[in-house]
């Protein structure tokens, strides 16, 4: 029981660090905006790489969409990020993605 | 008499403040903020600002063969001529869904948009901005540009061809493919003889190459297998291809995956020289009279302007102009380069002989720099 306790604080400890800091937050926002906008549009909805609106995003897989993030795509000119972003940072992304990107 | 003396007084008063020129003007994108900055090259100063142009990330422009209007080509489809004397909107259509770019015709009658959804070209009367027809590709259409004969000449990014319509008769144009010309064409740019249309290919080593006096011939690959079998660097930002690439005899083009910019011989089509570079070349722009190459760089290294010296074939100089630096332009005679930087908020202006920051014009997330003298440039 112990045990179990110790496990979950821990995955909760896990859980929160997950989520990147707010100013990192505000940055990553930036950056997805900016610099994946240049090929997906500013506004994201699309351009030379496909539109990343909640719409295109829904029924999409999220561990997929990470892996796409870090490790780019093969046969397209789709980047891997994983220079510039954690894995923490890919899922959360993701998830701002699938919700709509704060402005 | 004196009526006389009055009505000239007054006609007087009414026409000094709008007579000038257009010819060291220009139009700065301020692209978060849907706006565009008028700029003055003489004195270095924005003069106005022109808004409600919607999005304008990954703008381009074109100009009147006046000078006087721009044709500014957005994001979300939006066409819009501004008149960059009065600093307003004359006319403004939303064209597609999504466009990419746009042409204006050697006569200077019309405009030509580049759509990626739906894919295909629409061609516009310059003066009132009615749609005459269009051309649809199936495809999105990347690297349009002007050709002698009133052509357009663009790629097809999934399609893998070069095509050309012949718009001499706008509202019936007609056109000629030419399949197979590579995997994936990104950009592409018509020499500023009008001659010769060069596509850069992301999906293979090398660039396809029309020469615009014999369609018939079909293209051919220059540069073939330049990255030598190596595994590609990430390309973090695609590069651009215009006729700002000839310098001399040369084409200086970006690598793809590459941190090189590439020489091709245009008298030969060969490889002259292969440069090495600070991170993957975005814009190659040679300084007119083509003495030397400034280029700017995909992320991480987009901070950085290297210059190139055309006869030495290296890098000479190496500039910090601000963070983010998204696009370059030269006055017209190559004595400045004005270079925005969009993290910084600035466009910063150098004097091409000492390298010395002559100006910082405060701008919000400035990108593309399109002065007035692309106006009589073709493939412009």
């Amino acid at each position: 029981m112990h045990r179990l306790a110790g496990c979950l604080a821990l995955l909760s400890a896990a859980a929160a660090a997950a989520e990147p800091a707010p100013a990192r937050r505000a940055e990553l926002v930036e950056l997805v905006r900016q610099d994946c906008g240049s090929c997906h549009g500013l506004t994201l909805k699309g351009g030379l790489g496909p539109s990343l609106e909640p719409a295109a995003m829904a029924g999409k897989d999220a561990e997929q969409l990470e892996f796409v993030i870090l490790h780019g795509r093969r046969g397209t000119p789709m980047p891997p990020w994983r220079g510039f972003l954690t894995e923490d940072e890919a899922r959360w992304i993701v998830e701002q993605l699938k919700r709509g990107l704060p402005k | 008499m004196k009526r006389l003396f009055v009505f000239v007084l007054l006609l007087a008063g009414c026409a000094t403040p709008t007579l000038r020129g257009t010819g060291d003007l220009g139009v700065v994108i301020e692209r978060a903020a849907g706006r565009v900055m008028l700029v003055e090259t003489t004195k270095r100063t924005a003069i106005g600002r022109v808004a409600g142009l919607g999005d304008l990330s990954h703008a381009s422009i074109v100009f009147s063969r006046d000078a006087r209007y721009a044709y500014v080509f957005g994001r979300d489809g939006g066409l819009t001529k501004v008149d960059i004397l009065a600093a307003r909107i004359e006319r403004r259509v939303i064209q597609s869904g999504n466009a990419i770019g746009g042409a204006i015709s050697q006569d200077g009658r019309l405009v030509v948009a580049a759509n990626y959804t739906p894919g295909g070209i629409r061609i516009f009367d310059a003066g009132t901005l009615e749609l005459l027809s269009e051309v649809p590709t199936g495809s999105k259409v990347v690297g349009i540009a002007d050709a002698p004969g009133n052509r357009f000449v663009f790629s097809l990014f999934e399609a893998g061809e070069i095509w050309i319509v012949d718009a001499s008769d706008p509202r019936k144009p007609s056109t000629t493919r030419l399949p197979g010309i590579g995997k994936q064409p990104y950009d592409g740019f018509v020499t500023p003889d009008g001659r010769h249309y060069i596509a850069g290919l992301y999906g293979e080593d090398g660039l396809a190459l029309v020469d615009l006096w014999h369609p018939e011939r079909g293209a051919r690959r220059v540069l073939a297998g330049y990255g030598r079998g190596e595994e590609p660097l990430p390309v973090f930002k695609m590069p651009h291809l215009r006729g700002w690439a000839a310098a001399g005899r040369y084409l200086f083009l970006p690598a793809i995956g590459r941190h090189e910019v590439l020489v091709l011989d245009r008298v030969d089509w060969t490889e002259a020289a292969r440069i090495p570079v600070r991170g993957q070349p975005v814009f190659a722009v040679a300084q007119p009279g083509g003495r030397r190459v400034w280029v700017n760089f995909a992320l991480p290294h987009n901070d950085a302007v290297q210059v190139i010296d055309v006869d030495a074939m290296k890098v000479v100089k190496d500039l910090r102009p601000g963070r983010a630096v998204l696009h370059l332009e030269f006055t017209p005679r190559g004595e400045q380069a004005w270079i925005s930087s969009r993290d910084d908020n600035a466009v910063a202006v150098y004097d091409t002989a000492s390298y010395a920051e002559l100006a910082r014009l405060p701008a919000e997330n400035p990108s593309g720099i399109f002065l007035t003298s692309r106006s009589a440039m073709t493939g412009f």
